[in-house]
């Protein structure tokens, strides 16, 4: 196995959970449960396809892909911080809402219930393995950019004020249902960007393309105990098991279902304290009156 | 998150406020769904320059209009009550099961094993119970885990649950893909005994539908959870402990054993739901065959509102959603009915917070 041709492919394989894990730490940091990643990868996944398509520009891709997993956001936002509405259940709906959408807009504009024709994309150098694509190192970044903002910057002092004791920061003015509709976009945003990078880099959507990588974002924002750069190497290690399996096919040592399991394996072993606790933020999921 | 309850929204009413009040919060949400489920369809329906006029009425030809849509019906809305009871069990506790998917997987893999060690001439009845118990058992072992973690070390239900399913739909299809698959496929041979009837050997009219003898399992269990929560004394704590668990530890219940006993038994009715597809229709496992039925047994429970017998109401309404996909997919695609499906709990699940809220205000306006 060639170490540099297996962290390349790790990169690329890790650059969604990137995109979608710092969207969910500032949505969970903020006080909104983030189940809702898978649906906004998918959303913007598609979006992206429909936007390449009938601009013919990846750039336009990407922002209708920004705007799309917006939408899904702002529907999560809006029921949750507007009208109270349990965040789990509605995240459960997104997730569901996201994969009904997308398929019937499938239908509707490619008429088609397997997939969309192909798209232009990034790069496409083979020497370059991936590395030519401008969203591949956006990705690269956006973990670092989010602890930044999360840690070093008022607007990040205000999402975790809001995610640890809302009460306290409405105390000194801070509107904590704003800066949680600002936390849900930006998480929507975020995440919409991973599906993006998934749908440009395969030159096509395809039904439920995002397969569980939302689910795997949020297993890492858990395991890096909601700190941005923890949740990013947790990407890369979740990323480094995979790249392995694929590196190991044909060879029938470790069945690839196991391989599969070990990111939400490790969020089960968190969760119970056995390598110090994963302790949520205080306010997390719950509903003010 | 925290140990406190997640699903405020989907409480039950205080007990003791007089029933007409208790019944508006509990069906207008539903219908307020309802109304905008359908203005979205329009929309949708339009979208693809289509009469909704026309493709509502396919629809409820297709579904309730001829014995066989009604006996899919009846088929779908049987996996699809088992794992809404499955949840409402939880949910009354105060915990949420998001792992009704591999629990109804795990159970309808059990059932299938039961069915192919049986020998062939095994009487139905034993043949039954003895499938039945295997997948219940298999569900309650999915559900025991999230409760030994959540009462032992406090990790929360809801993350547990869904990392679970991935766990275990895993290692399902490990088992059927690397050792027991029939070649070329990815189920397992047919069982041997515990194949249940079906409603068109009673009726020849139900011909070709799925429809079987695991309704009546269904109504039963959801018989036996409306007494177990409404008459029994654990169901009483069951209760307690969801509304209040506080207030339940300082009045002497034990809220660990009661967190451990709901997850586990709603582990267990998740489970015994995969008789449905195993010993009524296929005969079978098939890996993937719960795909969907786990998460929707979430949006049964909500609109449900939590009741047994709602929960059978919910699980008609959701399996003639998903069985009308099918009637009208000529005219639009059956993506609809995914789309209509996350509009309706998303409706649900917004409305209840508020229809509780407004008439609470009406209701010490008119006091006062």
């Amino acid at each position: 196995m060639n170490p540099l041709s297996f962290l390349m492919q790790m990169i690329r394989i890790a650059i969604p959970y990137l995109f979608a894990a710092s969207g969910g730490v500032v949505a969970e940091r903020s006080g909104i449960v983030s189940l809702t990643l898978e649906g906004f990868m998918l959303g913007g996944a598609f979006a992206a396809v429909v936007g390449t398509h009938y601009s013919g520009s990846p750039w336009i891709g990407v922002l209708s892909g920004m705007v799309g997993g917006l939408v899904f956001a702002l529907i999560h936002a809006i029921t949750t911080i507007r009208y109270r509405a349990d965040q789990v259940v509605v995240g459960v709906a997104i997730n569901l809402l996201a994969i009904g959408v997308t398929r019937f807009f499938l239908k509707l504009f490619f008429a088609s219930s397997s997939n969309s024709p192909r798209v232009p994309g990034f790069g496409g150098n083979i020497k370059a393995g991936g590395f030519d694509n401008p969203l591949l190192w956006l990705g690269l970044l956006v973990a670092p950019a989010v602890a930044f903002v999360i840690y070093r910057t008022p607007f990040g002092l205000r999402v975790r004020a809001a995610g640890e004791h809302p009460q306290a920061a409405e105390s000194v003015g801070v509107s904590v249902k704003r800066v949680r509709y600002l936390a849900v976009a930006i998480s929507g945003i975020l995440a919409g960007l991973g599906g993006v990078y998934l749908a440009l880099d395969q030159h096509q959507f395809t039904d439920q393309m995002t397969a569980g990588r939302g689910f795997i974002a949020i297993s890492a924002v858990i395991f890096g105990r909601w700190n941005p750069i923890r949740a990013a190497l947790a990407c890369l290690l979740f990323a480094a098991a995979e790249t392995l399996q694929i590196q190991l096919q044909g060879n029938h040592a470790i069945p690839s279902q196991f391989i599969e399991m070990i990111p939400y394996l490790l969020v089960i072993i968190a969760l119970a304290g056995v390598v110090g606790k994963a302790v949520p933020p205080a306010a997390l999921g719950k509903v003010e009156d | 998150m925290t140990a406190s309850p997640v699903a405020s929204g989907t409480k039950p009413a205080f007990a003791g406020t007089p029933w007409r009040e208790r019944a508006e919060e509990a069906l207008i949400p539903p219908l307020v769904a309802l109304l905008v489920a359908l203005i979205c369809g329009d929309l949708l329906i339009l979208s693809y320059g289509q009469s909704p006029a026309v493709v509502y009425r396919l629809l409820l030809e297709g579904t309730w209009g001829n014995a066989y849509g009604f006996g899919q019906v009846l088929y779908k809305a049987t996996t699809l009550a088992f794992t809404g009871l499955a949840v409402s069990f939880g949910l009354r506790a105060g915990l949420f099961n998001i792992g009704g998917e591999s629990q109804l997987a795990a159970g309808g893999f059990a059932a299938a094993l039961t069915g192919l060690v049986l020998p062939g001439g095994t009487p139905l009845a034993i043949a039954l119970i003895l499938c039945m118990v295997a997948a219940g058992c298999a569900g309650g072992v999915v559900g025991a885990v999230p409760a030994y973690l959540k009462t032992r070390f406090g990790a929360h239900e809801v993350i547990v649950t869904i990392m679970l399913n991935f766990i275990v739909l895993a290692l399902l299809n490990w088992f059927i893909a690397g050792h027991m698959h029939v070649p070329e496929t990815l189920h397992t041979p047919e069982i041997h005994a515990g194949v249940l009837p079906r409603l068109a050997d009673i009726n020849p009219k139900f011909h070709g539908s799925a429809a079987n003898l695991a309704l009546v399992v269904a109504v039963i269990v959801a018989a036996a959870v409306w007494f177990y929560l409404f008459r029994a004394r654990g169901g009483y704590e069951l209760r307690a402990v969801g509304l209040q668990p506080a207030a339940a530890e300082y009045g002497g219940i034990n809220v660990g054993r009661v967190w451990m006993k709901a997850l586990t038994f709603s582990g267990v009715i998740a489970g015994m739901g995969g008789i449905n597809y195993v010993l009524g229709y296929k005969h079978y496992y098939e890996d993937g065959f719960a795909s969907g039925a786990g998460f929707l047994g979430i949006a049964v429970a909500l609109v449900g509102r939590n009741h047994p017998f709602g929960v059978l109401l919910a699980a008609f309404f959701f399996a003639t959603l998903s069985q009308g996909g099918l009637a009208i997919h000529a005219f639009v695609p059956k993506q609809m009915m995914d789309v209509l499906q996350g509009v309706v709990i998303i409706a649900v699940a917004t409305s209840v917070p508020e229809v509780r809220r407004l008439l609470r205000s009406a209701r010490r306006r008119s006091d006062a």
